[in-house]
């Protein structure tokens, strides 16, 4: 099954979340990771969203999504260039002589060593799934003790955005309340 | 997560700061509650459906004060819900229904259900305990807009009081508008008691501005009407599948017009009958699992299916993998998620149906097909032989006399004929539901109200009080079974209370009869759990005051129906003791092919 990559804009409201959520849940889509972050605007923010099925299920999703009344914009990604970013920590088990090991296997994937004790690392990788991916088949026989993905977060590359120019809110909502 | 509260925007000024000076003398200082009444109001509601408890007393004690809200008390919150719903459908209106928070809220979970199912314009305004308390498990606390999720439209829950009113504003817009459906919100009790500027003036200007940036109900484009118009053109053997949506959207007079011009006939959903009259020569009927044998041959031998309002639910289309192969496929609906979830279509037309076929109107053409025309006609007449009623007729027609017994299908034919088939209808659900879809045939737009989508037994009662209290001047007729009337009879009182003529059919044949009818054909006649004990129906009756007739047999119909119809006022209750295990025909069974029907066997 093909992996799509949705992007979505939706307003900065208390129960925004559990909406999208429960859309999962109530129609079966199989999803694969869902992350929501703030945007440059304090009364929206951005959702990208994973999931596996055909391309029919994907526009099925679309749909339903723009059903949300929170939601205002959502685009598949993979009508255009984008790109699409994973962040992972992994705690890797490594003694003062694996050290020099792990560390240059970071290098070669641009990776981070972003803490060190005496028998562990935390690495920090950025990088597409796939890339994520190879590096952690790499560290597994050092022994992963403790790891953590965002999933995944993904731009239009270029001029071309989500719009959000239209979006003014109806209801006024403070700056600070969270889409969680 | 957060808890779910929300405070005003600093940086967005008053509403009232801007034009201060010019309308100060017309905002004023009021409760939550007071606002809730004012809002009520200027949306144009006279009528809503509830019972009060804790979390909503301080609007139940501000309705006090809006005597042109006419508030009715129901038995049940259930009983709210449906009310509302029936006199929603009845009259294009937005339904409203108030109830207290925990218990109070969770008894409309059915009714919203229901009214989400068949897209009913519904407002659900609940009390919730005081903010402070809210997520403390407190008395009576539930997470209503948490369970109400997936069956409303869209909810709110309300704890700023300057956000009341642009909020139901927000609410009666989404419940209306596009595809309709229902809206709850709950006000925290605190926030009914906060005090508030209020504006009626700017609340109407706001209204009429209302723009929600994530809420545009979708507008078809010229390509796909001339798509649809070419599709129509080459087609030899086309139907047209209406259903709902052509009530809804008004468009009743427009699918006459298209299929006169076109020549093409026309199939109907359950909730789509009344969209056109049954007497006329292109309808065929009902289609789908109780449909008429010709219109699921039909809609199979199809080459074009023109799918107009209705979302081929899998009680219209039986087997998906085997549904109407040979054809070409237009579905035209105002929700884009309908288009290509159930059956692939070759042209999707999102937008209001009225639109479209106006937009059609002026260039449809087709060369007139009277083979296909015939065709139908010959299945057609195969189902009129194998047909209990018309065969009674043709028994007692060549000097034979029926058999004494009194069978359901007669009694609605009858009620059809005594009535002039012009009365508006409410059923419950199950066999007596199927019987008035076939045998009461429907003339005019909305005179039938029934619960198709979620099939909610105890609909039929209390949503033919709301009907009747939305359509006065109608004759209203609640045709339920014994099963579904038993699940909301406490409406009773409600009926008596408000005085609603309205003639209430209890169809009884001592059995859960649709259910039997499962067990029958597919477990074999292991009747578990639906036989039914019931009451005295008629002295059920009596205790509320309401006046009664039994009916046993055929000759008694008439007489009783004759003598409920000349009473004045509030209900009556006919009860009609039909044989027992009799069965709906034709019957798809449930995931068989379309045309693969279990047929009445030939006499």
């Amino acid at each position: 099954m093909p992996q799509h990559t949705l992007c979505a804009l939706v307003e900065n409201r208390p129960g925004v979340l559990a909406r999208v959520a429960n859309l999962f849940r109530r129609r079966s889509f199989n999803l694969d990771s869902l992350t929501v972050g703030r945007t440059q605007r304090d009364d929206l923010s951005r959702m990208t969203l994973v999931m596996e099925g055909t391309r029919e299920e994907a526009d099925r999703l679309e749909k339903n999504l723009y059903k949300l009344v929170n939601v205002i914009q959502v685009e598949h990604l993979s009508d255009s260039p984008a790109v699409v970013r994973d962040l992972a920590l992994i705690k890797v088990r490594a003694d003062p002589e694996k050290r020099q090991e792990v560390t240059h296997l970071c290098e070669i994937f641009r990776a981070r060593v972003i803490d060190v004790a005496a028998d562990t690392m935390i690495i920090e990788a950025t990088g597409d799934e796939r890339k994520i991916e190879n590096l952690i088949d790499l560290l597994r026989p050092f022994g992963v003790m403790e790891m953590v993905r965002t999933g995944a977060v993904a731009l239009g590359r270029g001029e071309h955005t989500l719009r959000d120019d239209a979006y003014r809110p109806n209801v006024p909502t403070a700056a600070k309340a969270s889409v969680l | 997560m957060t808890a779910p509260t929300t405070t005003r925007d600093p940086r967005r000024p008053e509403p009232d700061d801007a034009d201060a000076p010019r309308r100060a003398s017309a905002a004023r200082t009021i409760t939550g509650a007071d606002v809730v009444c004012e809002t009520l109001q200027l949306e144009g509601v006279d009528l809503l459906y509830g019972y009060p408890g804790g979390a909503i007393l301080p609007t139940y004690d501000a309705l006090t004060k809006y005597p042109d809200l006419h508030h009715v008390l129901t038995r049940h919150e259930q009983g709210a819900t449906h009310m509302a719903d029936g006199y929603a459908r009845a009259t294009g209106k937005v339904g409203v229904v108030m109830a207290t928070s925990g218990p109070g809220a969770t008894n409309l979970v059915t009714g919203l259900a229901t009214a989400m199912m068949d897209s009913t314009a519904l407002v659900a305004i609940t009390g919730q305990v005081p903010t402070a308390m809210i997520g403390t498990d407190a008395f009576q606390e539930t997470d209503v807009t948490g369970i109400t999720l997936p069956i409303t439209k869209h909810n709110y829950l309300v704890t700023d009081v300057g956000e009341l009113a642009d909020v139901l504003c927000e609410a009666f817009h989404i419940a209306r508008t596009g595809r309709q459906g229902p809206v709850l919100v709950d006000i925290a009790k605190d926030t009914q008691n906060a005090k508030v500027s209020f504006d009626a003036q700017e609340y109407l200007e706001r209204r009429e501005k209302i723009s929600l940036p994530g809420y545009r109900p979708a507008r078809h484009t010229r390509e796909q009407v001339t798509a649809a118009l070419d599709l129509i053109r080459r087609s030899r053997r086309p139907i047209i599948l209406a259903g709902h949506g052509v009530l809804m959207a008004g468009a009743t007079e427009e699918l006459r017009v298209f299929a006169e011009r076109a020549q093409i006939p026309i199939a109907l959903t359950l909730l789509g009958k009344g969209a056109i009259s049954e007497d006329h020569p292109l309808c065929l009927g009902m289609m789908g699992m109780h449909g008429a044998a010709e219109v699921n041959h039909a809609i199979q031998e199809a080459d074009l299916l023109l799918a107009f309002g209705m979302r081929f639910d899998d009680r219209v289309t039986g087997d998906l993998k085997s549904y109407a192969l040979g054809s070409r496929k237009i579905h035209v609906d105002i929700d884009p998620s309908e288009i290509n979830k159930n059956v692939t279509v070759d042209v999707g037309i999102v937008g209001d149906l009225r639109g479209v076929l106006a937009e059609m109107l002026p260039e449809l053409e087709r060369p007139p097909s009277p083979d296909w025309l015939a065709r139908i006609e010959e299945w057609r007449s195969d189902s009129h032989r194998r047909d209990i009623v018309l065969s009674a007729e043709r028994k007692r027609a060549g000097g034979g006399t029926d058999d004494g017994k009194l069978y359901a299908a007669q009694v609605i034919r009858d009620l059809y004929e005594l009535t002039d088939g012009d009365a508006l209808v409410v059923t419950d659900v199950g066999q007596h539901q199927m019987w008035e879809a076939q045998y009461y045939r429907h003339h005019r737009p909305h005179t039938l109200i029934t619960s198709g989508g979620l099939g909610t037994m105890g609909f039929g009662l209390p949503a033919s009080i709301g009907a009747k209290m939305g359509r006065p001047e109608e004759e209203v007729w609640a045709i339920v079974g014994d099963g579904g009337f038993q699940m909301t009879m406490m409406e009773l009182a409600t009926a008596v209370q408000e005085r609603v003529r309205v003639n209430i059919a209890i169809i009884n044949n001592g059995y859960l009869g649709m259910v039997r009818q499962w067990q029958e054909f597919f477990y074999e006649r292991r009747y578990n759990q639906t036989p039914m004990f019931n009451p005295d129906f008629c002295r059920i009756a009596e205790a509320y005051g309401i006046p009664s007739f039994r009916i046993r047999s055929r000759a008694e119909v008439a007489p009783a129906v004759r003598d409920a119809r000349n009473l004045e006022e509030g209900p009556a209750l006919l009860e009609f003791v039909v044989e027992q295990e009799d069965i709906v025909y034709p019957m798809v069974p449930s995931g068989a092919r379309l045309d693969d029907m279990i047929r009445r066997p030939m006499e």
